[in-house]
C-alpha cells in the first residue's frame, strides 16, 4: 500500500472519529452536564429534557454511535481496500 | 419452598455451571491463557466485556448512588458507558491490530524502552488490585446476607470459586463463563426491575415507567400526592416536604465537578487494562469495533434501568417506611399475619404498611446497615432530610423501648424549621439488595437477586485477576527479567510461561482475598484511584502511541510519571490527610482530578517528546501499520 493512499485512508478515518465524537461531546457534556438547566425546562411525559439526557438519551446515543461508527468504518476500509 | 432454599438452589446450579464451563474451556497454551486463542466471536465478546465491567458495584450500588445523588448520578451512567464510544474509535481496533496480548505490552514496544514497561506493570497491579479487593468484598457482603454466613467465609467460598475456572480456564475459561454471567445477572437485574416498575407506575419498561405517573396515592407524611401524577414530579415535591433543598431532578453537585469526574470515569473506563485486553480476544479489527458496541448494547440494559430503580426505590423507601409503628410493624410474622398479607397481595392491595410486613427492616438493622434513632419518642419511624445521626450505626447491644437497637452515635439535629426530623439511616448499597424485600416480590426473585450479585462480582473478579496475572508472567517475568539480551526474547517457554501465568493467578486470588478479608482504606476509594490513574496513565499513553506518530520513549516517560504522581498525591492529599477539602486546588474533588492528570500527561509528553530525538524508523512503520487493518492475523506472542 502507497503512502498517500495510507495517508488518504487515515484522514477519512480521523474526520469520521471527529465528527462522532463531535455528537458524543454534545449529547453527554453539552446536554447532559453544561446545558442540562436549560433543557429541563422543556417538559416531555414525564421528564424534564435535560434530566432525560443525562440519565437515558446519553446512553442510547452512546449505542447507535458506535454501531454507525463501525458500519462507516467497514466502509471506508472497502473504499481503500484495507479490509482483512 | 422457602427463601433460604431457594437461594441455595439458584447460586448452587449457577456456579454448578460456571464450573462445567470451565472444564470445557480449559487452557493448553499461553494464547489461550492470556487472549482466548484469540477466536472469541464479538457478540459473546461483547457479553463477556459487559460482564467483566459491570462489578459488584453496578450490580449493587450504581442504583443507590444515582437513587441518593437524584440528577448527580448521570455523572456515573454517562461517565461508565461514554468510554466506550472512546474504547471503540480511539483504542479498540487499533490495539487488536497491534495484536499483543497486555496492555504493557503494547507500551514496551510501541516506546521501545522496558522503564515504560515496568511503570506500566506497576500501575496495571495497583489498579486491578484496588478493584478486585471491592469485589471480593462485594462476594462477601451477598454471600453473608444470604447465604447466612460469615463476610470472610463468604470471601473465601468465592475465591475457590473463582480459582477454579481463572486458573484453570485462563481467559479462555473466563470469556465462556462471563457469557454466562451476564446472562444471570442480566435477568438478576431486569427481573426486579420490571416488578418494580410495575407496582410504582404500571409500565413494563423501567425506562418508560421512570417518565410515567404512579399508579396510586403517595402518603409522604406531610401530604399526600394524588396518583397519576409523573413519578419524577412526585419525588421533587417529596423532596420538597421532607426538606431535601434541592429537587430529585436538580443538580447539587456543581456542573464543574461533575463534568471532572465524568471524564475522568469515560477516559477511566476505555483504559482500564481487563476492559481493554477483551478487544484481543476477537478475530479481527473489523470485529473489534462492533464488539464494542455489543459490549455497550449488553451494558445498557442494564445502565438504562439503574435510574427507574432508583426512583421507585427512593418513592418506596419513603411510602413503606414513613410514620410505621416499628414495634408492630417490624415484629416477626406469625402464621396467620402471613397468610393475611399473601391475601392482601394476590387482591391486588397494598400490603407493604401492615403489621410485620416491615421484618426486613429488622434483618438489615441486624446487618448494621439500617440504623433507626426515635428521636422523638413516639415509636415511629420518620425519613426526612439529613443524617439521623453521625456516623455509622455503632450498636451498643441494648434495645430501646420499641425493640429497635440502640446506637451511641451522637444525633444530629434536624435544620430549622424542617417538617419532620430525620431518624433513619440507610446504608446506600442495600437499595438493590432489599429493593425487592421492601416490594414484597415473590421469594425466587430473591433469590435472583442473589446469583445475579454473585456472578456481577465473580466475573468482575476473574477478569481482574488475569489481567494482573498475565501482566507478572507475561510482561515482568517474560520481558524484563528473563529476556534475552541478544534477541530480546523471552528465555521461558511457552509450557514455562503458562505454569508462571497459573501460578500468578494463584497469587493474586490469595492475595484479593486476603484484601477482601482485611480491606486497607484505599479500597473504598476505587473511583478515584482506579479510574483516576487509569485515566491518567493508560488513556493518553495509548492515543499518543496510536495517534502522535512522533511521540517518543521520553515524552511517554515523563507524561506517565507526571500524570500518576500527581492524581495518586492529590488523592492521598484530600482523602487520607485531610479530607475537610483543605488540599483542593480550584475546587476539584479527588473522584474528578483524573481529568487533571490527564491533562498534564498530554501536555508534558507533547512538550518533552519535541524537545528530543524523534522516535527509530521502525517505530513509525510500526505506527503506520497499527493504523491499517489489513494484516492483524492472530494475537501473537512475540
Amino acid at each position: 500500500m502507497d503512502a498517500q493512499k495510507a495517508q488518504a485512508y487515515w484522514k477519512e478515518n480521523i474526520s469520521t472519529i471527529m465528527l462522532l465524537l463531535a455528537v458524543w461531546f454534545i449529547v453527554s457534556y453539552g446536554c447532559g452536564i453544561l446545558f442540562v438547566d436549560l433543557l429541563d425546562t422543556i417538559q416531555f411525559a414525564g421528564f424534564k429534557l435535560g434530566f432525560w439526557f443525562a440519565q437515558q438519551g446519553s446512553m442510547y446515543v452512546f449505542m447507535i454511535l458506535i454501531f454507525v461508527y463501525a458500519r462507516r468504518m467497514n466502509a471506508i476500509d472497502e473504499k481503500y481496500d484495507v479490509t482483512e | 419452598m422457602d427463601l433460604q432454599t431457594l437461594i441455595y438452589l439458584f447460586v448452587g446450579a449457577s456456579f454448578a455451571l460456571y464450573i462445567g464451563i470451565a472444564i470445557w474451556a480449559k487452557a493448553a497454551s499461553t494464547k489461550d491463557f492470556y487472549v482466548a486463542g484469540g477466536g472469541v466471536h464479538p457478540v459473546a465478546n461483547g457479553m463477556a466485556t459487559a460482564a467483566d465491567w459491570m462489578s459488584a458495584a453496578s450490580f449493587i450500588s450504581l442504583a443507590g448512588i444515582v437513587s441518593l445523588l437524584g440528577r448527580d448520578g448521570a455523572a456515573y451512567l454517562m461517565g461508565w458507558t461514554g468510554g466506550y464510544v472512546l474504547l471503540a474509535m480511539l483504542l479498540a481496533p487499533y490495539l487488536r491490530k497491534f495484536g499483543k496480548f497486555t496492555v504493557p505490552d503494547f507500551v514496551g514496544d510501541r516506546y521501545y524502552s522496558d522503564f515504560a514497561r515496568t511503570v506500566a506493570v506497576i500501575c496495571v497491579i495497583f489498579v486491578s488490585f484496588t478493584y478486585v479487593a471491592g469485589q471480593m468484598r462485594g462476594v462477601g457482603v451477598v454471600f453473608s446476607r444470604f447465604l447466612q454466613v460469615d463476610v470472610n467465609t463468604g470471601v473465601i467460598i468465592g475465591m475457590c470459586i473463582v480459582f477454579f475456572y481463572a486458573v484453570l480456564g485462563g481467559m479462555k475459561g473466563i470469556t465462556y463463563t462471563q457469557v454466562a454471567q451476564y446472562c444471570v445477572l442480566i435477568v438478576a437485574f431486569i427481573v426486579p426491575a420490571v416488578f418494580l416498575s410495575l407496582q410504582v407506575t404500571g409500565e413494563f419498561l423501567p425506562q418508560i415507567g421512570l417518565g410515567s405517573a404512579i399508579a396510586f396515592d403517595f402518603d409522604n407524611g406531610v401530604q399526600t400526592i394524588q396518583q397519576g401524577t409523573y413519578l419524577l414530579t412526585a419525588l421533587d415535591q417529596t423532596f420538597n416536604d421532607l426538606g431535601f433543598n434541592i429537587p430529585y431532578t436538580e443538580g447539587r453537585a456543581g456542573v464543574w465537578n461533575t463534568f471532572l469526574l465524568c471524564v475522568a470515569l469515560m477516559a477511566g473506563t476505555a483504559g482500564l487494562p481487563h476492559v481493554i485486553v477483551r478487544f484481543f480476544t476477537v478475530p479481527k479489527v473489523r470485529d473489534a469495533r462492533i464488539s464494542a458496541g455489543w459490549a455497550l448494547l449488553f451494558i445498557s440494559l442494564l445502565y438504562t434501568s439503574v435510574p427507574g430503580v432508583a426512583a421507585f426505590a427512593r418513592l418506596n423507601l419513603i411510602k413503606n417506611v414513613q410514620n410505621n409503628d416499628y414495634a408492630t410493624w417490624t415484629a416477626e410474622c406469625s402464621a396467620e399475619q402471613e397468610s393475611a398479607i399473601s391475601a392482601m397481595m394476590a387482591s391486588g392491595a397494598d400490603a407493604a404498611r401492615e403489621p410485620c410486613a416491615g421484618n426486613w427492616f429488622a434483618t438489615w438493622e441486624k446487618g448494621g446497615l439500617i440504623g433507626w434513632m426515635d428521636k422523638n419518642g413516639d415509636g415511629k419511624i420518620q425519613f426526612a432530610n439529613g443524617a439521623a445521626f453521625a456516623g455509622k450505626p455503632s450498636f451498643t447491644g441494648e434495645t430501646g423501648p420499641s425493640g429497635e437497637r440502640l446506637m451511641s452515635n451522637e444525633p444530629i439535629a434536624a435544620p430549622e424549621g424542617q417538617a419532620i426530623e430525620n431518624e433513619l439511616y440507610v446504608d446506600r448499597d442495600i437499595i438493590v439488595l432489599a429493593n425487592p424485600e421492601i416490594a414484597r416480590l415473590p421469594n425466587w426473585v430473591i433469590a435472583l437477586i442473589a446469583a445475579g450479585g454473585l456472578a456481577a462480582a465473580l466475573s468482575t473478579a476473574a477478569g481482574l485477576l488475569l489481567v494482573i496475572s498475565a501482566s507478572i508472567s507475561h510482561d515482568l517475568l517474560g520481558r524484563v527479567i528473563y529476556k534475552d539480551k541478544e534477541t530480546g526474547k523471552s528465555k521461558l517457554t511457552d509450557s514455562q510461561e503458562l505454569l508462571a501465568a497459573r501460578g500468578a493467578a494463584v497469587v493474586a486470588i490469595i492475595v484479593a482475598g486476603y484484601l477482601g478479608i482485611n480491606p486497607p482504606g484505599f479500597v473504598a476509594q476505587v473511583v478515584a484511584f482506579a479510574f483516576g490513574l487509569a485515566a491518567a496513565s493508560f488513556f493518553p499513553v495509548i492515543i499518543n502511541g496510536i495517534f502522535d506518530k512522533r511521540m517518543n520513549r521520553e515524552g511517554a516517560i515523563a507524561g506517565m510519571l507526571v500524570g500518576l504522581i500527581f492524581t495518586f498525591v492529590y488523592i492521598v492529599l484530600n482523602v487520607f490527610v485531610d479530607n475537610s477539602g483543605a488540599y483542593e486546588m480550584f475546587n476539584i474533588k479527588a473522584t474528578g482530578v483524573g481529568t487533571i492528570g490527564m491533562a498534564l500527561h498530554f501536555i508534558v509528553a507533547y512538550v518533552v517528546s519535541r524537545a528530543t530525538a524523534a522516535p527509530p524508523q521502525e517505530i513509525q512503520d510500526m505506527v503506520e501499520d497499527i493504523r491499517i487493518p489489513r494484516g492483524a492475523g492472530d494475537a501473537h506472542a512475540h
